[in-house]
């Protein structure tokens, strides 16, 4: 199978074509430079997103603001919205609370990226 | 006590329910829209116009000339700005000199004082920027600015202390006689009065053809317009025509008393009476044409484009006063340029005729205006010093391009005819007319407005109906499905 | 001239700094650290932070921190040192006026007006977001129109949605960024319009932020008509030809409640007119010297009040620099030296500093910095001192949406002879 994407380690964003084999890149064209190739790799076979979003706090207009701690899956990231639309979080939280733990089985936590006191 | 229903929150409408109550009788006022100054009032070129543009012998003259004598003492009555920089027509062509001296002509038989043409020497020493392929100008002196929906909300603010009722969202659909009275069915339910005032403004071809068998027309003509930052240093001390057309006065290029520069308008005919919409072609002929004027001409201080829509009556004169054969009903119908100018006179002469002719008694005590604070952008250091001392509310700079502090959004709001909207905020104490467009202070005015209307963020509304800035909560929608 | 009442009440600063965003903190943290004592910062907003505090996605400090932080959280480190210095902050304090001898006028609720004499003033406003009329987009005056920015504050700071079919006008980052955001809160994106042929956003959020979310990045687009007459309903777009007009026939139309624009960010220099400083027709900035002073003695620019920055690593950098200056200027540690202009050459928009020093005494490194006017491939960037060339650098690619920098060497600064420096791209 063939991939067309975008390498996005600096301004030249090479298009890179990616050919895959039973889910394995097995060759990589298009890169100027080796930080394109271990892109590719990890872009193809294993796509990781560090999720961010402004979550309600009850009783508060402003809401906070969390992130995942690490990348979790592409995948994961609308049912990762979906499981932090279930919170009902309420104040204070501190930056740096863990508002979420282990977000849709990732092992990730989500954690809160300001403060409301 | 007589009932009379004033129909439309314009200009128009406000100065003659101002001066209306000066009589004894119950008044109400009913706008179509969410606040006075909606339609025509809010987008103009802010003139007053000395009078030599209408011909003479016509309504238009005579108002016009009569209201631009009025305009300074009724601005510091109410508290509205006014200014008289004097205007310029100018001639470009040795074909256009005769226009220039038939406006002089015109002006001298209107009554028009301190007329005069002058050349091109003088011309270019009086205004450095002109384009030097001037001919000759027709000057007018007496020619002045105000700002036409600040005008308005004064107005409406006077009348409301004397006891007119001011009703929004109210649009009368349909008015009929009835007996003694008259009927009019509006967005509000039916409503009964035993006088009308008819200052409908586009609207009011319609009413008046369901009250008077001699029909009228109203053709929406639409002018559109360029409005440049007063970060700009003014070019022009007066307000520059060109010669005028069938359609119109042509495009200016003029000062506003805020030191904005307005360029424009264009006149077009156009079907949908609702139609404020700006386009391409339109303002690339505001462009064009105010290059004559001013060849030095930069967009690049454009802070915003609009359109407005004037009414204008087929045969090109005011209608004025009773409803032709229809005892109760009066009007005020076809009132395009120099409508603003006219106001006045307008509503002095309108009012006269209702009270004599209904013999309504004089009111043994007429209110004054509501003194309003001088803006603070205008207010010296001392007296920042002073305002903010009495309300800490002037200590937060809520727009930072006009410098308008929380304290005067929220006496805007609470107004007697107060905002209710952004947009209303706007126009009254010029949040988010500056450069940035209302970027960063709409969401401060909305939350200000929310919390003195008593209603939720998501029912604040830019210009009423369903121009809500905001759709939901994120609460709201993160419930959703996936997008 | 001031009443007596009034004049008794002027407080006599060393160094003020306007603004309290990222680069009035480092602007403040860095004059303390330099031993200045008598210091005040001035913040119009309820807290500090700027704008950091409304970027909550993810891509600060990587330069400064090596690590990967939101923008809360890398203002927060800033917000820590500065508390930690006991620096004051008034913050929901506007700064009103600065005349050219660097007497300052403020006002705020609790304080009400305040009037200062700086020693130093460090300009730290940052800029703001070109709106729909300075576009001169026609169409209707609808609701459902906002700048980037604005939706950006609405969603993450006060928790309302501004829309829920969105489109955007625009791929500056902010655009980018917001297209995630509101897809991510529950929006629908139908398209990123860009009317240049390329975007001017990072790569790394076009994949992210559009790609990802399979929303259509349509490149030399433009929007013509804006539709609605409560709320916005409809957008026309249309493909534009080389300069920039649209295509009759190529017009589509979107039917959305919500235009966002993100075309170009514009920096607040209206304090920094009123003080006389000469401005750069280029940067929309104050021009300054390599030690970041303006035109005024005594007044200094940094972040983006002073040019557009891309990263805010940058903007912090630059304003330590500005705050050490006008810490070594209230300090007396004057300079003595003859001062050459730097210049734009080919391929080259916006220098800062556009005034450098040839010391007489030892010279300092000095970082320079400018955007590419267009998009440069294996091309070449030359500092020129007349004929003579003082440094040249080899680059895979300028983009304008990427600043570049280039730092100028003690020697080299000794070595101008001329009066006139130029920096040029050579493909």
């Amino acid at each position: 199978m063939e991939r067309q994407i975008t390498c996005i380690n600096c301004p030249v964003g090479c298009r890179l074509q990616v050919t895959l084999e039973n889910g394995q890149v097995t060759r990589v064209e298009g890169q100027s430079c080796k930080r394109g190739e271990t892109y590719a790799m990890q872009e193809c076979t294993a796509p990781a997103r560090m999720v961010t979003a402004a979550v309600p706090v009850q009783g508060r207009t402003t809401p906070v603001s969390v992130k995942t701690r690490t990348p979790i899956p592409k995948e994961q990231i609308f049912p990762c919205m979906r499981q932090l639309a279930t919170l009902r979080l309420t104040a204070p939280v501190r930056m740096g609370d863990v508002v979420l733990s282990n977000v849709c089985g990732t092992g990730v936590d989500v954690i809160a990226t300001k403060t409301v006191e | 006590m007589k009932k009379i229903i004033v129909i439309g929150g314009g200009v128009i409408g406000c100065a003659v329910a101002r001066e209306l109550s000066r009589y004894e009788a119950e008044i109400i006022l009913l706008e179509g829209g969410v606040d006075v100054a909606e339609g025509a009032s809010k987008a103009n070129s802010a003139i007053v116009h000395a009078g030599f543009d209408a011909k003479p012998g016509t309504m238009k003259a005579k108002l016009n000339v009569e209201g631009v004598k009025m305009y300074p003492r009724l601005c510091a009555e109410v508290g509205a700005p006014y200014g008289q920089p004097g205007a310029m027509v100018l001639a470009f062509t040795p074909e256009e000199r005769p226009t220039i001296e038939k406006l002089y002509e015109q002006g001298i038989q209107n009554g028009v004082e301190q007329l005069r043409i002058i050349e091109r020497d003088e011309i270019l020493a009086l205004e450095p920027n002109t384009n030097p392929d001037v001919e000759c100008a027709l000057l007018a002196p007496t020619s002045g600015l105000t700002c036409p929906y600040e005008l308005t909300y004064a107005l409406a603010d006077h009348a409301a202390v004397n006891g007119v009722n001011f009703v929004m969202n109210a649009r009368v659909n349909g008015i009929r006689k009835d007996g003694e009275g008259f009927v009019l069915a509006t967005e509000k339910g039916e409503m009964h009065a035993e006088l009308v005032v008819n200052c409908a403004g586009m609207g009011s071809g319609e009413l008046h053809n369901q009250l008077s068998s001699r029909k009228v027309r109203l053709i929406p003509r639409k002018g559109e317009y360029y409005l440049l930052d007063h970060e700009l240093p003014l070019l022009f001390t007066r307000t520059m025509f060109q010669c005028p057309s069938k359609m119109g006065k042509g495009v200016l290029v003029s000062p506003t008393l805020h030191g904005n520069t307005i360029l424009g308008p264009t006149a077009e005919d156009i079907d949908d009476a609702t139609d404020v919409s700006t386009t391409r072609e339109a303002l690339a002929l505001v462009n064009e044409r105010s290059r004559m004027t001013w060849p030095g001409l930069t967009l690049r201080n454009v802070i915003t484009t609009f359109a407005g829509i004037r009414a204008h009556e087929e045969n090109g004169d005011f209608i004025i006063g009773a409803v032709e054969g229809c005892p109760g009903a009066y009007e005020t119908v076809g009132v395009e340029s120099p409508g603003l100018s006219s106001a006045p006179a307008i509503a002095e002469m309108l009012a006269g005729q209702i009270a004599g002719e209904n013999a309504l008694p004089l009111k043994p005590e007429w209110k004054p205006a509501p003194v309003r604070k001088k803006p603070f952008y205008a207010m010296s250091l001392e007296e920042r010093v002073e305002a903010v001392k009495e309300d800490a509310n002037y200590g937060a700079l809520v727009c930072r391009c006009e410098q308008v502090t929380e304290a005067e959004i929220r006496a805007a709001i609470r107004r007697p005819v107060g905002a209710t909207t952004i947009d209303g905020v706007k126009r009254r104490t010029r949040a988010g007319m500056g450069r940035c467009q209302g970027g960063f202070c709409s969401p401060r005015v909305l939350e200000i407005l929310a919390e003195e209307l008593g209603i939720d963020p998501t029912q604040v509304t830019k210009g009423g109906g369903k121009s809500n800035l905001l759709v939901s909560t994120i609460a709201q929608a993160m419930g959703k499905e996936d997008a | 001239m001031l009443s007596n009442e009034l004049s008794e009440q002027v407080q006599s600063v060393d160094v003020l700094v306007v603004g309290a965003g990222p680069a009035g903190m480092a602007a403040a943290i860095a004059a303390r650290e330099a031993g200045v004592e008598s210091l005040l910062v001035l913040e119009r907003e309820a807290h500090m932070g700027g704008i950091l505090r409304q970027c909550i996605h993810n891509g600060f400090g990587l330069h400064r921190f090596k690590e990967e932080l939101t923008g809360p959280e890398y203002a927060q480190r800033d917000i820590d040192r500065v508390n930690e210095l006991g620096i004051e902050v008034r913050c929901g304090t506007t700064v009103l006026s600065i005349d050219e001898n660097r007497f300052v006028t403020a006002i705020s609720k609790e304080k009400g007006v305040q009037l200062f004499q700086a020693g130093a003033i460090v300009l730290a406003m940052g800029c703001r977001e070109r709106p729909r009329g300075a576009l001169g987009t026609p169409g209707t005056r609808c609701a459902g129109v906002y700048s980037a920015g604005t939706a950006q504050k609405f969603v993450n700071l006060e928790g309302y949605m501004p829309g829920k079919r969105v489109v955007i006008l625009g791929s500056g980052d902010i655009g980018l960024i917001m297209a995630r955001r509101m897809t991510l809160q529950g929006a629908k994106v139908l398209a990123c319009v860009e009317i240049m042929p390329y975007s001017g956003g990072l790569n790394r959020n076009i994949v992210q932020c559009l790609e990802d979310y399979d929303i259509p990045l349509l490149l030399s687009h433009t929007v013509v008509d804006i539709q609605g007459k409560d709320r916005l309903s409809g957008v026309t777009v249309a493909k534009v030809d080389e300069k920039r007009n649209p295509i009759p026939g190529t017009e589509q139309h979107f039917d959305c409640d919500t235009l966002l624009l993100s075309v170009g960010l514009i920096p607040e220099n209206e304090l920094t007119r009123q003080a006389g400083v000469t401005m750069s027709a280029t940067t929309q900035g104050a021009v300054v010297d390599d030690r970041l002073q303006t035109s005024r003695e005594g007044i200094f620019a940094c972040g983006n009040v002073l040019h557009v920055h891309d990263l805010v690593d940058f903007v912090s950098a630059e304003s330590f620099r500005a705050g050490r200056a006008a810490a070594d200027y209230v300090q007396g540690k004057n300079r003595e030296g003859r001062y050459v202009s730097m210049q734009d050459g080919n391929g080259v928009r916006g220098v800062v500093p556009q005034q450098l020093l040839v010391p007489e005494g030892e010279a300092e490194p000095v970082q320079v910095m400018f955007r590419p006017a267009g998009v440069y491939e294996n091309a070449t960037v030359v500092v020129r001192d007349g004929d003579q060339e003082i440094l040249r650098r080899r680059k895979r690619i300028f983009t304008p949406g990427e600043m570049a920098e280039l730092t100028l060497k003690p020697d080299m600064i000794r070595s101008i002879e001329g009066d006139t420096v130029t920096v040029e791209i050579i493909v």
